[in-house]
């Protein structure tokens, strides 16, 4: 009896040793497969605006991800005017309005094609499409293209870094 | 300590150690089988023969792979295809058997189903077997990441964006997986260590487990029939083999066993030395570039049924039934309310339910391939949704089953 319990004892010790460790070695675990500090911090691109020709899509890199540029032309602006929410998601830089978004299909990832003739985005992987401001018109998707964190800064775009009109973007619900 | 002998030859010296010869008794002589099976009772062995192809192909790519985003691609297709003497054959029997112990088990899969090989007693053999199931995928999902050409990376981008969770926007766990903002350096490294290392020890982890599932409920047989081991095998060591239902593993079943395996291996070699382009995508043959998606991702052949079960739906069904689709053969023992465990043929309903289901997924298989567009976005779509409705009778006409 004396010797049972004594051996309960010791049980319980190193349940208790094992456990600590086993909790700590899960944390450095978790850890280690965090993305490294000198991936986080290579993550700003500055876009000098003025160079965009209208109705044609530039793809640029931000954080290993493709970022869409698409300068508006007038024609494309006098349909959407009226209507707010297409309004709202584009940036103005200068007079002239962009569309600046993630070029990821927010379905699953793929990365949709431009027609500039019909003026819509089509993703091949699963049919979704997007209009000139990037949001969506047929599912699967289940939201328009994300906007990159942005600061205008004159002409010039910083993606990355959030300025006023993305926060209020961020608020109105436009972008995640 | 134990008492040891002066050994009379090299047999009885590692016998008295290591005791070859009850092993070699228990394990393989008197091991039973029953005798009232066909040639799909050796898919077993073939898929134990196709692990061992996969290992030693596997170890010989390893050698000169580079697990490296700048290197990893030329590692593959210019040094080990052009340069390793017989390197071509590695990388084509790794990736044909890759493709074909897919096949292999879906149909040990099936005849499962068929023959109710999951039921009495025999649910762990399911089980285990669909956590193989898992862990191969992964397995095969992993290997698809480290050639590193367009396929694998857009691959790797769609399979880690599902976990995400749709409108769960879980964009840290995704992160987290990869290691990075898009699968880079970090994602390929770690996907090989899954690959080379910790998925394959999970693996024969597993097997073993697959095999002592086995040993208790023993192997079914063609009429489900409830066979008294002890009584048939004792009738069988008196030497009325003729009478007895049951023969040893080794050396009779085996010899029938490694027959089948002998046919199947000379198709698989066919394979490797004529066709293994059906196991190589052409679209893998271009680098990995994050910023040009492929006209049409698809997954390979073995994993369109369950991605034709995410496509139809919008993200969050999707997902939904996505999921629903990787789980719901891990149940089926307990699903199948039937206490009869027969050949569908013999069961009504459950026969109908069986052929529906394996053209079901032959019809999801065939519409995964294809663009989602028009009259294949349809067909997919019902078929889809009879994968779903078929689980979901499965319970109701199986309880309504008549004891045969």
């Amino acid at each position: 009896m004396k010797n049972s319990s004594r051996r309960g004892f010791m049980g319980k010790a190193f349940g208790a040793v094992a456990g600590i460790g086993a909790v700590g070695s899960l944390v450095a675990m978790k850890k280690s497969w965090d993305p490294l500090p000198s991936v986080k911090a290579a993550g700003f691109t500055t876009l000098d605006m003025s160079i965009y020709e209208e109705n044609e899509l530039v793809t640029e890199k931000w954080r290993g991800k493709p970022v869409f540029v698409l300068k508006l032309t007038s024609d494309m602006l006098s349909k959407i005017k009226d209507k707010k929410n297409d309004m709202d998601r584009l940036i103005k830089v200068g007079d002239s309005y962009f569309m600046v978004t993630l070029g990821l299909c927010t379905h699953l990832g793929c990365i949709p094609g431009y027609n500039p003739a019909d003026q819509t985005f089509l993703c091949a992987c699963h049919g979704g499409m997007y209009d000139v401001t990037g949001d969506v018109t047929k599912a699967p998707p289940p939201r328009g293209l994300d906007i990159p964190p942005f600061k205008i800064d004159g002409n010039k775009l910083v993606l990355g870094e959030t300025g006023p009109e993305f926060i209020a973007m961020k608020e109105n619900g436009i972008t995640l | 300590m134990a008492h040891f002998e002066k050994a009379t030859s090299i047999h009885d010296w590692f016998n008295q150690r290591l005791a070859v010869d009850a092993v070699n008794r228990v394990m393989m002589t008197e091991y039973w089988i029953p005798k009232n099976i066909n040639f799909l009772w050796a898919m077993g062995m073939v898929l134990v023969i196709t692990f061992a192809l996969l290992l030693v192909s596997g170890i010989f790519l390893l050698m000169y792979y580079q697990p490296n985003v700048d290197t990893a691609f030329y590692s593959v297709n210019y040094t080990i295809m052009r340069e390793v003497d017989f390197g071509w054959l590695w990388r084509h029997v790794h990736g044909v058997a890759a493709s074909v112990v897919f096949l292999i088990i879906y149909i040990h899969m099936f005849t499962g189903i068929y023959y109710g090989s999951y039921k009495k007693g025999r649910e762990m053999i399911w089980i285990s077997g669909m956590l193989l199931f898992v862990a191969f995928s992964a397995e095969a999902f992993s290997g698809y990441m480290l050639p590193w050409g367009q396929m694998s990376y857009w691959a790797g981008m769609v399979i880690t964006n599902l976990f995400a969770g749709g409108s769960l926007h879980a964009d840290g766990l995704v992160e987290w997986i990869r290691g990075d903002y898009v699968p880079a350096q970090a994602f390929l490294n770690r996907f090989f260590m899954l690959h080379v290392l910790l998925i394959p020890i999970a693996i024969m982890g597993l097997i073993g487990l697959h095999f002592a599932s086995l040993r208790i409920p023993h192997v079914n047989n063609q009429d489900g029939e409830e066979i008294d081991f002890d009584a048939e095998s004792k009738k069988y060591l008196n030497g009325d083999k003729a009478g007895s239902k049951v023969m040893r593993f080794a050396n009779d079943f085996m010899s029938k066993d490694m027959m089948v395996v002998g046919i199947y291996l000379i198709f698989f070699f066919y394979l490797v030395f004529y066709h293994y382009d059906f196991a190589m995508d052409a679209v893998n043959f271009d680098p990995a570039d994050g910023l040009k998606t492929p006209a049409h991702i698809y997954p390979e052949w073995y994993f369109l049924w369950s991605y034709e079960i995410l496509r139809p739906f919008s993200t969050n069904i999707g997902l939904i039934a996505f999921a629903f689709a990787q789980v719901i053969f891990v149940l089926l023992p307990f699903l199948d309310r039937s206490p009869n465990t027969v050949a569908a043929n013999r069961r009504g309903l459950f026969g109908i339910w069986f052929w529906a289901m394996l053209v079901d997924m032959i019809v999801l298989t065939s519409m995964g391939k294809l663009p989602p567009e028009g009259i294949f976005s349809s067909i997919g779509l019902i078929a889809a949704l009879t994968f779903i409705g078929l689980w979901i009778v499965l319970p109701f006409i199986t309880k309504m089953e008549k004891k045969v």
